[in-house]
């Protein structure tokens, strides 16, 4: 008994710990960040635009991709063809790729000497320009389809088939069964996600950075990167760190009057039904595919520039594909040990309990990697240089940043192997240590790897807080291609990109691999 | 923190070379890059100061001082090359550079003097655009024109400070005008000049914010004739690139002795063809063929440091506001 108490008291202790640790580091760096800053002192004008702008684009970014993503998803749901699966399974490739490699590859596209410009000349018309606010929302929109699509098909594939069969039995036209079936489905999956994306959106740095063309495209995250590292004004960064952890908030709130959709790859596969696929057929094709090449052009369009240069790359880029993996594997190894102690450490709390750590957990979502950047390097910055600690930072901001999506997964995980299986330890009387060896953490594996292959990928290729802490001399992936591609050396910059695409699938695979166990081959 | 770096194989090299003194060098990134004159200038001083010369690019010219800045007295860098005059003023406010007194028979117009920091190039902003396409001699012509150019963040890139300047040099009170016409000229605003001149070579834009000097390197280093600079009749704002030692260092004896050596002929002499800038002092063998000759001094403009650090702060928030619209 005396034992069970202790171990109640450790889960306990752990639990508070974890989640203490979550609210310090949004809460307790936006507040070291308002201490520094000049509170709300008053904005310059060009703020105000700033400010102005990362809501308008946000907003116009999830709008977009919500509505574009609708027809596309419902196409998917009811069209069958070959390559399909592939297809769905490409929908999630963009949460995980590396924000510089995709606008890399957007800039070959849709840029003034990208594929679409040059045929745009050779019929005698202008050239795309794409830096500005197009451009910063067509990459958000690059980003967040495939999101919006994964998530309001799942939304059509939850819908029981029987439905559908039930209103074409009863001779209801596509009209009413909008009315009757999709629009109430859709009605509770596209708010949650149009906040995601507008979340997302919120606190984009690497984008605009990239191609916001000027003061004209900085959103606030951009404009606390140039605080910082053109202006060395830690006062202006932390007041614009203020605002943006405020505008979070706010959206954060939303956020907990929404669900959320669910992150993981479920059922997504199985057509959900056919009702009106032969009618539409042919409107169908033009939305998937449309979709589909919007998103594997700029893909392939680094492949086929980059595959060539590989073997050419110069001796660094192992060095910094090294570090970035190094960077990787302590975020992973971070995130996954406190999400899955604090899953568990919550798993016989009452279900209330268990939904406020997941709300709790959505503040990860809005929190901005900038803001806690900046908080960050106040701290450290008094005791010793913070660019000789950018690799530990960074990979702990990354395992922070990436823990809403594993205790999205996580969480529901513990949950479920606690409702099924509770009885029977209680029946056995089962000793802790093989409740927990024999019946928990081998079903855990799965959604463990699965998470742990989500939060490497992102760690890998996460452009934001190491550009804030890197000194010249500190070599990761993202920042050689991030050089590179300053530079103009596109093809150099391509070579790398697909160095880093490879390595980032090539982790997600091996830790969802190694999750999935011998059970599925 | 080294123990952790070394694990992930970044300075494998460092220790090999551990008795021998290394002198630190933050720079702008086009002066190391392969056509640049890093890798020049790094044998040469290296072939006599039995030491290793490590040249590292942080960013462009303004980002270098703001690096300066963040790394404090704890920087280890030695010496910061290639801020200039508009800097000056703030960077020797932050109390972080040492005085040196390096003379030389400087060729910099309006002469030198200014104990802390040493010039090692100087030249003139222009826009570089190809031969044949329309011109324009002014800012006012090419505000009106619709001509697309690549320009530099102010913040980050000394050429994008000296364009603010220019501007203010040439119409003093209309400069807020002349930056409301301009913004639709404005393709996009980049960080540092590489990524500029970049965009520019790979017809991004028609012109691209850069020297008189610029075209040179296509005539002379690719026999491309191709490339001209828009010859202002306002006259064009001068640039006169500096570097300075900083009080931290701890390698103060090599540190001067680099500086002795940048304004020395074999320094010198590598500028004109690998940075396409005017030396600052005029190597005994003179300008290479085809180098173009200094403007009159109606033409040049340029503001002393300390009016430089004045107009900065206005200039700067006049420029964000133009070009948020």
């Amino acid at each position: 008994m005396a034992g069970s108490v202790i171990a109640i008291s450790l889960r306990l202790i752990f639990g508070g710990a974890v989640i203490t640790a979550l609210l310090t580091f949004s809460f307790g760096t936006a507040a070291v960040v308002a201490l520094r800053g000049h509170g709300f002192g008053p904005l310059l004008p060009t703020d105000l635009s700033a400010i102005r702008f990362t809501l308008w684009q946000a907003l116009v970014s999830a709008f977009l991709s919500v509505s574009v993503a609708i027809p596309v998803a419902r196409a998917l749901s009811r069209q069958s063809f070959f390559g399909r699966r592939a297809l769905i399974t490409l929908l999630g490739a963009p949460f995980i790729l590396p924000v510089l490699v995709g606008v890399l590859g957007l800039l070959s596209v849709f840029g003034r000497s990208g594929w679409i410009s040059e045929l745009l000349l050779f019929f005698g018309l202008g050239r795309l320009s794409i830096y500005g606010a197009s451009g910063v929302i067509l990459a958000h929109v690059f980003f967040n389809l495939p999101l919006a699509t994964r998530f309001i098909l799942q939304g059509w594939s939850g819908v029981p088939a029987e439905r559908f069969r039930l209103t074409d039995s009863l001779g209801a036209n596509s009209w009413s069964r909008f009315l009757l079936i999709e629009w109430p489905m859709l009605r509770g999956v596209l708010p949650g996600a149009f906040v995601l994306i507008f979340l997302l959106c919120l606190t984009s740095f690497t984008v605009a950075l990239a191609v916001g063309g000027g003061p004209k495209g900085t959103t606030i995250e951009l404009a606390i990167y140039q605080a910082f590292r053109f202006e060395f004004n830690l006062g202006k960064a932390a007041s614009l760190a203020t605002i943006q952890f405020g505008l979070c908030g706010i959206v954060a709130l939303l956020a907990f009057l929404v669900p959320l959709p669910k992150v993981g790859d479920i059922g997504l596969d199985r057509l959900a039904h056919q009702f009106g696929a032969r009618k539409h057929r042919r409107l169908d094709i033009i939305w998937i595919s449309g979709a589909a090449g919007f998103l594997i052009l700029p893909l392939s369009a680094i492949l086929f520039r980059g595959l060539g240069g590989i073997l050419s790359l110069p001796g660094q880029v192992f060095s910094a594909s090294i570090t970035s993996l190094l960077i990787a594997l302590i975020s992973t190894g971070v995130c996954i040990f406190l999400a899955l102690g604090l899953s568990l450490s919550i798993a016989y709390s009452r279900l209330n309990t268990q939904k406020i750590v997941e709300g709790i957990s959505v503040l990860g979502l809005s929190t901005s990697p900038l803001v806690v950047g900046t908080g960050l390097f106040l701290m450290i910055f008094p005791f010793v240089n913070p660019a000789s600690l950018a690799i530990p930072v960074t990979a702990f901001v990354n395992a922070m940043m990436a823990m809403p999506f594993a205790l999205r997964v996580l969480i529901p995980a513990v949950r479920d192997i606690y409702n099924e299986y509770l009885h029977l330890r209680l029946s056995l009387n089962m000793g802790r240590g093989i409740w927990l060896m024999r019946i928990v953490f081998p079903r855990l594996r799965r959604p463990v790897g699965f998470s742990a292959g989500l939060v490497a990928a992102l760690s890998m290729g996460d452009f934001g807080v190491i550009a804030l802490f890197a000194s010249p001399d500190l070599q990761t992936l993202p920042l050689i291609l991030y050089r590179l591609m300053g530079s103009y050396q596109m093809d150099q910059a391509a070579a790398v990109s697909v160095v880093l695409v490879a390595q980032s699938l090539f982790l997600f695979w091996i830790f969802d691999r190694g999750g999935r166990g011998h059970t599925e081959s | 923190m080294r123990s952790l770096s070394l694990f992930a194989g970044l300075f494998l090299t460092s220790a090999a070379v551990a008795d021998t003194p290394v002198l630190t060098v933050y720079t702008y990134d086009s002066f190391i890059s392969d056509w640049g004159p890093g890798p020049a200038v790094e044998a040469a001083f290296e072939a006599q100061c039995s030491c290793d010369l490590q040249m590292i690019g942080a960013g462009d010219g303004a980002e270098l001082l703001s690096r300066v800045k963040l790394e404090g007295t704890r920087s280890e860098a030695d010496i910061i090359l290639g801020l200039d005059t508009n800097l000056m003023a703030d960077a020797m406010k932050t109390d972080l550079f040492e005085p040196v007194s390096i003379v030389a028979d400087y060729a910099v117009p309006n002469g030198w003097n200014n104990k802390f920091f040493t010039p090692f190039d100087w030249g003139y902003f222009a826009f570089v655009q190809n031969v044949g396409l329309e011109t324009v001699s002014n800012f006012r012509e090419l505000a009106d024109s619709d001509l697309k150019i690549v320009i530099q963040d102010p913040r980050s890139s000394t050429p994008g400070l000296g364009l603010l300047m220019w501007v203010k040099a040439a119409y003093g009170a209309d400069a807020k005008k002349i930056w409301n016409d301009l913004n639709d000229n404005i393709v996009t605003v980049t960080a540092g000049w590489s990524e500029a001149y970049g965009m520019f070579l790979e017809g991004e834009a028609d012109m691209v914010l850069s020297y008189t000097t610029s075209p040179a390197y296509h005539i002379i280093a690719e026999q491309d004739n191709s490339k001209t600079f828009a010859a202002f009749d306002e006259g064009h704002y001068m640039q006169v690139e500096v570097a300075g030692k900083l009080r931290s260092t701890d390698q103060p004896i090599l540190a001067d002795q680099f500086l002795k050596f940048m304004v020395s002929d074999v320094f010198q002499d590598i500028i004109p063809t690998t940075n396409w800038m005017f030396p600052a002092v005029t190597p005994t063998g003179g300008l290479p063929d085809g180098f173009p000759k200094a403007l009159s001094a109606k033409k040049s403009l340029i503001f002393s440091p300390s009016d430089a650090a004045l107009l900065r702060e206005d200039a700067l928030l006049e420029w964000q506001a133009a070009l948020s619209q």
